[in-house]
């Protein structure tokens, strides 16, 4: 047994749960009389919805598929070899089940070795070796072909991408050091650190041939013949594949610099991945690929015993799994039909709900206002929507007609709604006025009609009560930008039914959001953490702390936006609304800052003035802030304000607010965009002992989000 | 409004390799689309110079439209293989006959001008689609003795064949049948069938059935070169005790796809296309359904007949073996040696298979492959037997001769 099998046995015997892939060898006739051929199919024996993944019993697999091949090789009975994937799916990269199991430093660095260990000796066979990538390729499944001589990619692959980063680790099988040295430094950049950290964008089958991962592009109908004919061609010295001169000078710097520039905007130094596979990048420049391999060795071990990568599997799960599984909703079967919409109010807010509910339902929605001026300027901003979304060929003619025709605004009530099946309102944000509408729309609405309110921070129970039928009443509170941001809280008032709240979460679902079940209470989860967030810091700058070092306190975590950036997004006059709210409701710990007040009083829109291109504060307002002698440092600030945070998840859990924790971390992923490697909040809470602290216990068990014990 | 009938061209045909039906095929895990689909893109590959966007028709043929092969598969096919969507296309069935029905059906239409040019060909998946499938004869063939029995059963058919004439004995079958295998094998020595085959992509996952994952296809899977008469004599007759039809003797259960261009002579030569074929006449024939195999012999009557040729003009025979003696009854009504050398030179369908729907054009890629290699000769004919009773013959002039009419 080769050291490399001995490596991977003792890998999988830590990880007895793996879905294993096969590698099939299966030996073919080239066209065109250029010999015999092996061609080993990545399979894991189930379809396309599951698609093929290493562990390391699957990369046993393919090493003892490598040895068959090799020794046909040198005996000369084949003249190349290749590898492909099953129907859609090329590979998917490493099983991220069983990195999760692993508590050791020097297990990690198995993991590491083994994959480099098989993936190599496709570079070194004795024969050439040919990737097809047919399908899916991301991680592991990218990196496996790169380390072939040559390869082919499918017009029709809908996903190619190394999201290592993404997740909070480097591509490690060969991605970091073999990529710049077959693309270039600056498009590995892009690929590695750039599409990883833009929400892992992928590449499509044209984009990875038009980068020179792949030699040759074929369309889908008959990839793998042409394929098979190219690579005749290529053995037979008919083709010769020319790749282009790799700039080893200034610009591999520049690349590495812009990769230090994209890290830095979006994670802020908060998340080490995207600089440890920089870090590979550059030092990749002398092609010295097995160093690079070390390298990754080291590095991937490093994180796979980190506490960012292990949140960002939790996040990835979370938004994947739990995401599209809401804890605590009714059955579905239980949810009612919706083929008519009713929208309170055709403002701007009411007029983006019109606008996704029509996209994504394509049923008739109707909006109503108090006056035909606000109606026609709804369905007018709905119709220019449409309108864009054809101008930019995203929808075609018919399909605008269609949307355009489906949308309509009324005066009368009466006629909008009296076969609405679900009314949502987005009027002034003041429960007097909510309940005076829902009183009307009841008087004209269906029995069964589902009403939901878009409010952000009054009680739906209160706003209910008044009803002959309270129990249709759902809170969907939706975040802004509504068509960017995918989180939906479905509130379930006191007296909301189980049919109400399924019909709710199957509406959620037709509009692709992620659903998260919160109780009735005070400015829901997202608010409500956000708001003591930012009253923590609204309170050290009151109490004397400088407003540069307050923001700069909150950097490391490397949150998307500074405190009093999201601020100026959300509106002073918001923010100092909901603080309001759960001021009335906890005194006690939810503070009204007389300095966010006098902001808002003076008509201002931010802290901020932006004329330099970077946020500097605005002169008339550091004229306004009225500032205590009280000055913390940054870590102090931090401790504050994150001990503030802990505390309130912890209430809110003891509350019921929500389910678990996990649903906390869902919420601030998806609705307010804190980053994966903080896993939302509670995994960094915990991993930096502040929920301890502050709690005297952890949110999540040891082994979730964390190194397992 | 005066017409004027155009001539109609066979421009290039492509087959895949023909499989066995059966979980141990090469196809067993390939759908009949897929096959239909890669012979059209390889025939599109191999006329760069034809625009898609001018084919006028794609009209596929197969037996049992289900599944795989049903839902209009010329229009889906089309769309599969990358056609543009304003290119139309339709199904076709004349089971064995259904692609050279699919070729003379486009050709009529491009004679009349409805089309330049069109794609015709047929597939039959007869592992995924098993003869018989879903059929429901009416219960009035039996009940008022329309048809014998036995029609539906073409090895039976071909057995009421040898009673109708006893001097097609087994021995003369098998003799014709192992001939069919040598001259399929030299064939294939001399490269004369892999230039017009596409090589096909297929999967397997059941490792009883061979090596797993992906592999190509590249040779046809039925063929049995070495074949000799001892071979063939210990085989069983199935259709009947003391028969005389086997399995070695006739086409076995294949799976296989073909597709040729037909297009006017004018619209082929403006586009630079080639012109291997030039259509005489066509004709179909109808026959009591329990001997069909004896069609093939009215139908070529007929079609000689409106050519205004005799049997002593045609140079090249290209006769689909579905069953040995069903050729030799042709040829002995013509008086034809059952080894006469202008008789399927590069072998049959008792060799290479018979994927009912997609056969014919495989007799035309051959018969133009010969008429290439053999100037001197004017006139060949593709001609079939079809089951409930039918016979389908084309002639074909060939345009390198120096007397055929596109050289003048």
């Amino acid at each position: 047994m080769s050291t490399t099998a001995e490596l991977l046995k003792g890998a999988a015997e830590l990880f007895p749960g793996e879905v294993v892939t096969q590698a099939h060898v299966r030996h073919l006739d080239l066209p065109g009389g250029a010999g015999r051929f092996a061609l080993i199919t990545l399979d894991n024996g189930l379809d396309h919805t599951k698609p093929t993944t290493f562990g390391p019993q699957s990369l046993a697999n393919l090493n003892a598929a490598i040895d068959q091949v090799e020794k046909e090789a040198s005996e000369g009975a084949v003249v190349g070899a290749g590898i492909t994937g099953k129907p859609f799916i090329f590979a998917v990269g490493a099983d991220l089940k069983g990195v999760e199991l692993l508590k050791r430093h020097e297990d990690a660095l198995a993991i590491g070795k083994g994959g480099h260990d098989v993936f190599k000796r496709l570079s070194s066979l004795g024969v050439p070796t040919f990737a097809y990538y047919n399908g899916a390729a991301m991680g592991g499944g990218v990196e496996v072909g790169l380390h072939c001589s040559y390869r082919t990619v499918s017009s029709a692959l809908p996903a190619f991408s190394l999201p290592e980063v993404f997740l909070g680790l480097v591509p490690g099988w060969g991605g970091c050091a073999i990529l710049p040295n077959l693309i270039g430094a600056d498009r590995a950049v892009s690929v590695i650190i750039e599409n990883s950290l833009n929400q892992n964008r992928q590449l499509k089958g044209v984009q990875v041939h038009e980068l020179g991962i792949a030699d040759a592009l074929f369309e889908g109908a008959d990839f793998l013949e042409q394929s098979l004919i190219w690579t005749a061609s290529v053995l037979k010295g008919e083709i010769v594949v020319e790749r282009p001169e790799i700039d080893r000078g200034e610009a591999w710097e520049q690349a590495v610099a812009r990769g230090r520039f994209i890290a830095d905007s979006k994670v802020h130094g908060a998340a080490p991945a995207a600089y440890r596979a920089l870090d590979i990048i550059e030092a990749a420049r002398d092609g010295d690929l097995q160093k690079g391999f070390d390298a990754e060795d080291t590095a991937l071990a490093d994180l796979i015993m980190g506490g960012e990568l292990r949140s960002g599997i939790y996040a990835f799960n979370l938004v994947q799994k739990r995401g599209k599984r809401p804890a605590g909703a009714p059955d579905k079967s239980l949810a009612r039909p919706v083929t008519k919409v009713g929208v309170v109010g055709a403002g701007l807010m009411a007029s983006q709900l019109a606008l996704l509910f029509l996209r994504r339902l394509e049923v008739p929605v109707v909006l109503t206002d108090i006056d035909q001026e606000r109606v026609d300027k709804g369905v007018g901003y709905v119709h220019a929507e449409i309108e864009k979304l054809l101008g930019k060929g995203r929808i075609n003619q018919d399909k605008a007609n269609r949307l355009k025709a489906l949308v309509t605004g009324v005066l009368d009530k009466a006629e909008g709604f009296a076969d609405a099946d679900f009314v949502i309102e987005a009027v002034f944000e003041e429960m007097t006025v909510k309940q005076k509408v829902f009183a009307e729309v009841e008087a004209v609405a269906p029995a069964h009609a589902v009403f939901a309110t878009n409010t952000s921070s009054l009680s739906v129970s209160e706003m209910a009560s008044k009803l002959r039928h309270p129990e249709r009443v759902v809170g969907f509170h939706f975040f802004n930008p509504v068509a960017v941001l995918p989180l939906l809280e479905i509130v379930r008032g006191e007296q909301t039914d189980d049919a109400s709240l399924a019909t709710a979460f199957a509406v959620a679902r037709k509009l692709k959001k992620t659903a998260v079940l919160t109780k009735d209470a005070p400015a829901f989860v997202v608010n409500r953490i956000l708001t003591r967030f930012m009253g923590e810091i609204q309170n050290v700058i009151d109490e004397g702390t400088p407003v540069a070092t307050a923001e700069k306190a909150i950097e490391p975590l490397g949150l998307p936006m500074s405190p009093l950036v999201l601020l100026e997004l959300v509106g002073p006059a918001i923010g100092l609304h909901v603080s309001e709210t759960l001021n009335r409701a906890f005194p006690e710990r939810f503070t009204v800052s007389p300095n966010l007040k006098a902001v808002v009083e003076a008509g201002k829109r931010g802290f901020y003035v932006h004329d330099s291109g970077r946020p500097e504060l605005d002169p008339e307002v550091t004229a306004l802030l009225k500032q205590g002698d009280s000055v913390l440092t940054e870590e102090q600030v931090r401790a504050r304000v994150l001990d503030a945070v802990a505390q309130e998840i912890g209430l809110m859990l003891e509350e019921g607010v929500v389910a678990e924790a996990q649903d906390v971390d869902l919420c601030l992923i998806t609705g307010a965009g804190w980053p994966f490697h903080l896993g939302g909040i509670t995994p960094y809470l915990d991993r930096e002992g502040i929920s301890e602290r502050v709690n005297g216990k952890r949110f999540l068990a040891r082994g979730v989000a964390s190194v397992p014990a | 409004m005066p017409r004027t009938v155009r001539d109609v061209v066979f421009v290039d045909g492509v087959r895949t390799p023909f499989g066995k039906a059966g979980p141990k095929g090469i196809y067993h895990e390939t759908r009949a689309d897929d096959l239909v689909v890669k012979a059209i893109r390889e025939l599109l590959r191999r006329n760069p110079d034809l625009d898609p966007a001018r084919i006028d028709e794609v009209a596929i043929a197969a037996t049992t439209q289900i599944g795989d092969q049903g839902l209009t598969i010329g229009r889906t096919a089309g769309i599969l293989a990358g056609l543009p969507q304003s290119v139309p296309g339709y199904s076709i069935d004349r089971m064995c006959a259904g692609a050279l029905t699919a070729v003379t059906t486009v050709a009529g239409s491009v004679a009349f001008g409805a089309y330049d040019i069109a794609v015709a060909g047929g597939v039959e998946h007869m592992g995924r689609h098993p003869m018989g499938e879903g059929v429901d004869p009416n219960p009035r063939f039996v009940s008022e003795k329309l048809v014998d029995e036995s029609a539906m059963f073409m090895g039976m058919t071909a057995e009421n064949l040898h009673d109708r004439y006893p001097h097609i004995t087994k021995q003369r079958a098998d003799e014709y049948a192992v001939r069919s295998q040598e001259k399929a094998a030299k064939a294939y020595a001399n490269g004369r069938i892999q230039q017009d085959l596409v090589p096909v992509s297929v999967r397997r996952t059941n490792p009883e059935a061979g090596e797993t994952g992906w592999g190509l296809v590249t040779a046809d899977e039925p063929m049995r070169p070495g074949t000799t008469l001892e071979n063939l004599q210990g085989l069983k007759t199935p259709f009947r005790v003391h028969g005389r039809v086997t399995a070695g003797n006739a086409a076995g259960l294949n799976d296989g796809a073909t597709a040729s261009l037909i297009a006017s002579e004018d619209f082929a030569r403006e586009h630079g296309l080639p012109v291997k074929m030039r259509l005489v006449s066509y004709s179909f024939a109808g026959v009591e359904p329990e001997v069909m195999g004896y069609g093939p012999i009215p139908a070529t009557e007929k079609a000689l007949a409106q050519a205004g040729l005799s049997i002593g003009d045609i140079g090249l025979f290209e006769i689909n073996e579905a069953f040995a003696v069903q050729v030799l009854a042709f040829l002995d009504h013509y008086g034809i040696a059952d080894d006469d050398a202008r008789v399927n030179q590069y072998g049959g369908a008792i060799a290479f298979g018979h994927p009912l729907a997609s056969s014919g054009v495989r007799l035309m890629t051959q018969l133009a492959r010969q008429f290439e290699e053999q100037p001197e000769v004017r006139y060949g004919l593709t001609t079939m037997c079809v089951g409930f009773g039918m016979g389908a013959t084309v002639i074909w002039e060939n345009p390198h001769h120096k007397d055929a009419g596109g050289n003048k």
